[in-house]
């Protein structure tokens, strides 16, 4: 049994073996894919003390380093359920089962899909999560974005110094963004927004060549787009423990500053915590945090 | 073996022409998921006799990328007989490579 695993590799994962094995606990981390989480596609991170830039890869990479060489043991496999018998903790991932005294959930959050027929079908055949990332691809062509958040108005900004033309659709007439960032947008020639419309259609032959945008009043417009940036908002991945924590209505899990959740041993870490600021500093801060507290547990186990 | 890189130049030969699978990673210096898959892709190099892996750097090979229709990285192709076999974007655990040859 160990004493701690922790559900997650990312930066509040990771920062909580680190915790977790300086206070000379056994731990595991169970990752589904690759260890960093979705810091790895940003390209430079200017606002983690300390450091004034570093590529969100070489963070990762360190963070990474650090835990194991302190001794946390990391397994790539996925965690799909969790289960507590009389205070014993079970993570069942899709190879296995591992025993615990206390389990860090610290599984971040997945990007959430505009739900079009055919959008899986054309994920990197136009159709991106990530502005930053496969930008580059669409040089002087047009594409939109999708959403009304901070993430959509500074893809769209990103977008408008390389591509021909940006559409930035949202479904209201006010985004939730900042204002500065929609007046830098409204500034640029080659940025049109489109208001109250939703995507309702994709239209490709072998890659994106159009997008149906439908609006509140009724009517359809076909805009030819090579790419269609969609920011509408993360999913926490929190539906595989919902059975011991509480979730709120968006999927986030429940728990305070103090990362506990509704089960004794249990705690939560990081993007799918209910939480104010999601960022890599206040990620890390929660590992920290939720580390101490299942070291404190598991001194009453 | 270790991972053939490939440019407009060798193409033909290392991939359309090849007589075993072809492993095609599109990738990019700039692109953090490419690195986290780098080391898994070596190891399936070193490891598998009956694959070829080969990486494509889409910032000097535009026109290849632009071939296949990528238009995100990390992006993995499967060739087969100068034919796309299989297609995967985004980064995968090795696993998951593992079983993505095999489709």
């Amino acid at each position: 049994m160990f004493d701690v695993i922790i559900v997650g590799a990312g930066p509040a994962g990771m920062t909580a073996a680190i915790y977790a094995r300086r206070a000379s606990k056994s731990v595991l981390v169970l990752e589904a894919k690759s260890y960093g989480g979705q810091i790895i596609n940003t390209p430079d991170i200017e606002n983690y003390p300390v450091e004034a830039h570093i590529s969100g890869f070489d963070f990762a990479t360190k963070l990474y380093e650090q835990a194991k060489g302190l001794g946390a043991e990391f397994k790539f496999e996925k965690a799909v359920g969790l289960r507590d018998e009389n205070g014993v903790k079970t993570v069942v991932t899709t190879k296995n089962e591992y025993e615990a005294k206390t389990v860090i959930l610290a599984t971040g959050s997945e990007n959430r899909k505009l739900g079009v027929e055919g959008e899986d079908a054309l994920v990197g055949r136009g159709i991106s999560y990530c502005a930053t990332c496969d930008g580059a691809f669409f040089r002087k062509k047009t594409v939109a974005v999708v959403g009304g958040g901070n993430t959509a108005l500074e893809d769209a900004l990103y977008l408008a110094d390389l591509a021909e033309k940006v559409y930035l659709i949202h479904r209201r007439d006010t985004f939730r963004g900042e204002d500065a960032t929609v007046q830098k947008l409204a500034a640029r020639e080659n940025v049109e927004f489109v208001y109250n419309s939703t995507v309702t259609a994709l239209h490709a032959e072998k890659r994106l060549n159009a997008i149906d945008v439908t609006n509140k009043d009724g009517s359809v417009r076909t805009i030819e787009v090579k790419g269609l940036f969609v920011a509408v908002g993360r999913i926490p991945e929190n539906q595989n423990f919902a059975s011991l924590v509480e979730l709120d209505p968006a999927g986030y899990a429940v728990a305070g500053e103090d990362c506990r959740t509704k089960t004794p041993g249990v705690f939560v870490a990081g993007d799918n915590r209910t939480k104010n600021v999601r960022q890599l500093v206040t990620a890390a801060a929660d590992g920290a945090v939720a580390a101490t507290a299942a070291i404190a547990a598991i001194a009453d186990f | 073996m270790s991972v053939i890189e490939v440019t407009s130049a060798n193409f033909k030969s290392e991939v359309l022409e090849s007589d075993k699978p072809v492993l095609v990673d599109f990738n990019a210096a700039w692109c953090g998921p490419c690195r986290m898959l780098k080391p898994m892709l070596d190891e399936v190099a070193a490891e598998r006799d009956d694959v070829k892996v080969v990486s494509i750097n889409i910032d000097d090979e535009d026109e290849l990328a632009e071939d296949f229709d990528v238009s995100a990285i990390p992006c993995l192709v499967l060739v087969k007989n100068g034919k796309e076999a299989n297609r995967s974007v985004g980064l995968i655990p090795k696993d998951e490579i593992l079983s993505f040859i095999e489709g």
